[in-house]
Parts: C-alpha cells; structure tokens; sequence
C-alpha cells in the first residue's frame, strides 16, 4: 500500500448517473496516481448460496438477476454448464434463438457504455444518442420476449419463447434501422478530434496485464488479444453463422471504444442470419430434461463484457445444484485498474474506470462513501467535473492553436 | 397544503440510490432522463447530492454492509422528501429475499412513500407511480 | 495439448478425468499446486479464469479453471483436497496477480486460509461479520444462521 503522506481519493459515493455506486479509492501524488485500491461488497446478494436452495429450472431465473445489463449472458452459461454435465444437445432451433437473443443484449449493453462513457467526458450529447438509440433494440426484446429486460427466453434444454414468423420481417426492418444509427454514431465519435485527444493513449493495458489479470472481452480485444469464446469453445449457433472477432493494438480506452463500436456491426450480422436461419422453419425449441446425473459441468459465454463462466455440480439426487460458482466478466476486469490507473492523472481515472464497462452488481458487489474526516474527499461528481474541465481545456487549445487538429487528423 | 409541499411539488429534484441491486431499475430510471421519456420536460431532474434531493429513488434489496450508508443518506436530505422504493427487491425482497445478506426491505430502513413494484418496472410505470402519488399529495 | 500437459507435469498428475473432449479434471496433490499452476500459467500459457471452493462432507475442495484459448477451448480444471480440520493451502498471488481478490473472497465465504496472501481481509461481508461464521459452508443456512 502506498505509504502515509499520499492523499487518498475515494471515488465512489452514491453517484446519480453511474448505474451503481462503487468504490475506489486511489492513492494520489499531486496529480498523479500511485496506487488504487478496490472496496467492494456492497451488492453482495449471496446468489452462490440462494442458488444451492432452489431447483434447477429455478436458478436460471435467479442467475437472470445477477445484472440486468448482461441478463442473458447468466442464463447462457448457466444452461451451457447443466447442458454440459448432463449431455444435451438442444434443438437447432433454439441455437440460433439463443444468438439472436446474446446478440441483441450485445448490441444494447455497447451503445449504454457508449453513452456513459460520453457523459463522464462530459459529452452529453453522445450520451443522449446512444440512449435514443438504444431504445429501439428494447422494443426488439419486447416484442420477442415481453420484456424490456429480464426476458427469461432460457431454460435447460433450449429457450422458452419462439420467434413468430411474422415478426421477423419487423425485427430485420428495425434492426437495419438500428444500424445506420449506430453507423453515423462510430463515425462521429471516432471522428472527433476531442475525444480523440481525451482517450488516445489513455489507460493502456499491455498484453502481459491482460495474462496477468486474466483480463476478458473488448479489454483484452483492444490490447490484441484476440480471445472471444464464441470463437474458441463455440456454443448456440456462433459456429453457424458468419462473423469475425474485433481486435486492436493499443489497449487504450479509444481502442476500447473502436472494438466495442466495431463490434456491434459485427453482431448485427450475426442477428441477420439467424433470424434468416429461423424463417419459415419449423422445429422444436426445447427438448425435455427430466433429471440432473450425478457430475460437475463447466458452461461458458461471451457476455458483453467478457467471458461469463458458471461451474455446477450435482449429486444426483436432490434438485438443486450442490454448489455453483459464478464468475462475472468484471470480477476479472475490474482489478486491472491496478495496472492502467497508476501512473495516470486523476482526471483521467474517470474514464478509465469507465473503459473496462464495471458491472458491479455482476461482481456482486459494490461500494460507498468513506467517513474518515481526515482525508480529503472528492465525490464523484467533482471527478466527473474534474474530467469535463479536461474536455473542455482540450477543446479550447484546439480551437487556438489548431496544432493538435493536424496530428489527429 | 403547507408552503414546503407547494415548492416541493412544482420541480422535483431526484437522488438515486442502488442499494444492492441488480442494476436493472437503476438503468431504467437512467432511461427516464433520455429522450424517449425524458422527464426533465416534467421538471424531474437527477440531483447530484442527496442534500439538494426532494425525492430519493432506492432499488435493491438493502443488504446488510450498506445500511447504515442508506440511513445516512436518509438524514442528509432536506425533509419533506419522499422515497420511492423502485422494482421487486426495494418492495419486498424480490427473489433475494431469503438471502444471507438481505437486510431489507427498504420500509425497514426507512420510511417509504410510494412502492412502484416490477422487475424491472418500466419507465411508463415509474413515471405514472410519481405522477399519481403527486396527485394524491397533500 | 493433453499431451504436453501430461508430459510437462508428469507424475504430479494423480488422478485424471475426462467429462468430454472439452472439459478435462486434474487431480494434483496440495503441495505440488504451486508448481503445477506455474507450469500451466507461465509455461504452457493457460488463461486463468477462477477458483471454486467446495465443501464436501469430509474434506474441502478446490478448483482452479484454467482455459487454452487457442487449443480448441478446452478447460482444464486442477483439482486439489484440503483437511476439513484446518483447511489452509499456499496462496497463488506471487503468479498470478489476479488471483487475489478470489482468494479474499474464498477465505471469507469458506474459511479455507490462504498462506502467504498479502491482504487477507474482508471483502465481500461487512468488516465486523461474526467471527467463524462463513455463509457457504453446508452448515450455514440461506439466511446466514448457523
């Protein structure tokens, strides 16, 4: 830990326009970060021992609420571990359900980073499109599942839903829309010179931080690391369908960005041609699962954020799962802060935490504000305040001197 | 109708606090701010400290390390102030209920106004819970 | 890459089980963990994903998932028994940095006594949780009493 003299700033009262509080508190030289520590617990459920008390069909509901940004990633990994220590294989059918359903979560949980991240640069207006456009993806969940979030479209065995025949010329018709707004979205935030200048080199993380940390998702696909489990362990339909993984060099919060934005497109397609997979065909959608055998079975699935990974275990004999361990994406992301925060100034850190996409109710914790009186304190919103300043610091020596416009450009 | 009430009434300033949810309300109620529902065209707008907050939105269960936090939010607004308990968990528990780490409900931290139940409710049904328990302040 | 492992590790491997051709269990013996995952890690390249405790009827387990990416997905989960009197093991931070945190967190939730661990301190439960109490143990019930 870093030593006495240092200031300690905790970031991570309830903050209004983060979805959850958290809480770090970073260990500041002047300006400059030494040293981060992270506080966590305060979204502790204990879903790991709830879900030792419910039956099998009962978790994924429960799993479905760990986080309701990723909530179908849960259920995806949750049925891919009972499915693979039980054997079953489900339904085409359901495959290329299950891709347009961990698809469309994609594409909204990107656009929501897109616009937090913008906010904390204090540029509300990307924050308010990628709401806007956020929107239409929620009708899509509506109409499929009757749901904005929380769809319950899993249960072991397959999905619980169909896609109606008529509703898909509806859904491709929305979805084309959705791209050509995300289209001028990635073009105006990759475009411009201000947040090029707020994020290019900002928060790098090296290939050996993402070993180091086993650091996964468009974390570790911005620092070229190129794993993505759709890819390596296909499940679903993923190895049915076209598609590529998104990758980049430099591991800085603009990459970050780029892959996420890139990847959306990327997941467009994978929608398209599942629902042309599933359109006027008939099948099943689930297949009847009678009995968990005695074993242990490990699922995974590429959330939004990373690699989700569930390991059950079963006796055989009772209903529940004996235990069952959750690994979020965040639980693995979130401590990388220790290597991209360091080093950095504090303006800075705002955005870098905002980078890796924390869920923390995912992680399954959470924090709050630190009484101690003798340290300075800085709310969040000053360090969003801090961060605007730096924006607009930025914008004004473009303006003038108009040297930093032609190194971007 | 008292003055504090009248003043109250014309513009509400909103804190939101999760209290170990699942993060899904509390995106909804992000999802009041932006424009398809837009809420500030009501007034309703996001407050950055509990002391400016004339209404405090809670999700989540209330689990047993944040508490006292909540408790201490709670007396650093400025009374009047309403507290509305948003989704299933901040109601009664939710699936959560019977957990370890389960300290809640909200009403038995403290006291709450208006109960918008849901999981997650929507933001229509958010709006129209503060709406009606508008009408009915008196 | 079975083969490599195998060959790598050699007689450390005590037990081993294949659930399919993706999901395989290694059985390795508590004093040989540190030197197993080391070769795993840094030698063969093996992403770390997580730790899971377990608490059986006479003893206490533990499983370190280990993925190859690149190897066809497949995961490789290293097995290892801890005495059900005084479950301790050697902590894993000085290899793999983030193992940290799930360490806190399975000393906190099981009571399985990581040696060697730099910051053993509560994590998820409130500072003044009641001593020897640890909420996934078999004995504990859902609602935090014993």
């Amino acid at each position: 830990m870093a030593e006495n003299k240092k200031v300690i700033v905790p970031i991570g009262p309830y903050h209004p326009l983060l979805e959850e509080p958290e809480y770090f508190q970073l260990y500041c030289d002047g300006e400059e970060v030494v040293d981060v520590e992270w506080i966590a617990g305060y979204n502790h459920r204990g879903i790991e021992k709830l879900s030792e008390s419910k039956h099998w069909e009962q978790v994924t509901f429960l799993v479905e609420r760990i986080c309701g940004i990723c909530s179908t990633s849960h259920p995806i990994a949750y049925c891919n571990a009972v499915e693979d220590l039980s054997g079953i294989e489900i339904p085409e059918r359901a495959k290329y359900i299950r891709n347009v359903i961990g698809e469309l979560e994609r594409l909204h949980s990107h656009l929501l980073w897109v616009g937090l991240a913008g906010h904390f640069l204090g540029y509300n207006t990307v924050f308010m499109w990628a709401w806007k456009y956020r929107e239409p993806i929620l009708d899509m969940f509506e109409m499929i599942t009757g749901n904005r979030n929380h769809y319950a479209m899993l249960r072991i065995g397959g999905v619980r839903r169909d896609i109606e025949d008529e509703d898909i010329p509806v859904l491709k018709k929305t979805l084309s829309e959705v791209k050509d707004k995300i289209k001028m979205l990635t073009e105006a935030v990759l475009d411009d010179p201000v947040l090029g200048a707020r994020l290019k080199g900002v928060g790098v993380l090296k290939k050996q931080d993402i070993k180091n940390y086993g650091a996964v998702g468009p974390i570790a696909r911005a620092s070229g690391v190129d794993i993505d489990v759709r890819k390596d362990d296909p499940y679903a339909a993923y190895n049915l369908v076209e598609w590529k993984v998104i990758t980049t060099e430099n591991g800085d919060v603009f990459d970050k960005a780029v892959v996420r934005l890139l990847e959306s497109f990327e997941s467009i397609k994978i929608i398209e041609q599942s629902l042309d997979a599933i359109y006027h065909k008939k099948g099943e959608i689930w297949k009847e699962v009678r009995n968990i055998p005695e074993g242990e079975g490990i699922g995974h699935h590429e959330a939004p954020r990373g690699e989700v990974f569930h390991y059950v275990r079963s006796d055989g004999n009772t209903t529940s799962p004996v235990r069952h361990k959750i690994r979020a994406p965040s639980y693995v992301n979130i401590p990388t802060f220790k290597a991209s925060c360091i080093g950095q100034t504090i303006s800075d850190v705002c955005i870098i935490l905002a980078g890796v996409d924390p869920c923390y109710c995912c992680t399954e914790r959470v924090a709050v504000y630190d009484k101690d009186k003798k340290k300075k304190v800085y709310s969040f919103d000053q360090l969003v305040k801090k961060s605007i300043e730096k924006t607009e610091r930025i914008k004004k020596e473009i303006g003038k001197e108009g040297k930093l416009w032609k190194k971007l450009l | 109708m008292n003055l504090k009430l009248k003043a109250l009434k014309k513009s509400l300033w909103v804190y939101h606090l999760s209290a170990g949810s699942c993060n899904n309300c509390d995106i909804e109620i992000l999802d009041l701010l932006t424009p398809r529902f837009d809420v500030e065209r009501f007034g309703i707008i996001l407050a950055a400290s509990p002391r400016h907050a004339d209404v405090l939105l809670c999700t989540g269960i209330v689990n047993k390390k944040c508490v006292e936090r909540i408790k201490e939010v709670y007396e650093q607004t400025p009374k009047p102030c309403v507290v509305v308990a948003i989704g299933a968990c901040a109601c009664s528990g939710g699936i959560f209920r019977d957990g370890y780490q389960m300290a809640g409900p909200l009403n038995k931290i403290i006291p709450v106004d208006v109960y918008i139940p849901g999981c997650p409710p929507k933001p229509e049904s958010i709006i129209a819970g503060i709406v009606k328990f508008l009408r009915e302040l008196k | 890459m079975i083969e490599r492992i195998k060959e790598k590790l050699g007689d450390k491997i005590k037990e081993i089980k294949f659930h399919n051709e993706k999901r395989i269990y290694i059985t390795v013996d508590k004093k040989d963990l540190k030197e197993v995952v080391n070769i795993i890690f840094n030698q063969l390249g093996a992403r770390y994903q997580i730790v899971s405790g377990i608490e059986n009827f006479d003893n206490f387990e533990l499983l370190y998932h280990f993925s190859f990416d690149k190897e066809n997905g497949i995961v490789v989960s290293f097995r290892t028994f801890l005495d059900k009197e005084k479950p301790e093991i050697e902590s894993l931070t000085s290899i793999i940095p983030g193992i940290s945190y799930i360490e806190r967190e399975i000393w906190e939730l099981l009571g399985i006594n990581f040696i060697g661990h730099p910051n053993l301190k509560h994590f998820l439960l409130r500072e003044d949780w009641q001593e020897n109490l640890y909420p996934l143990r078999k004995g504990v019930k859902k609602d935090g009493r014993e």
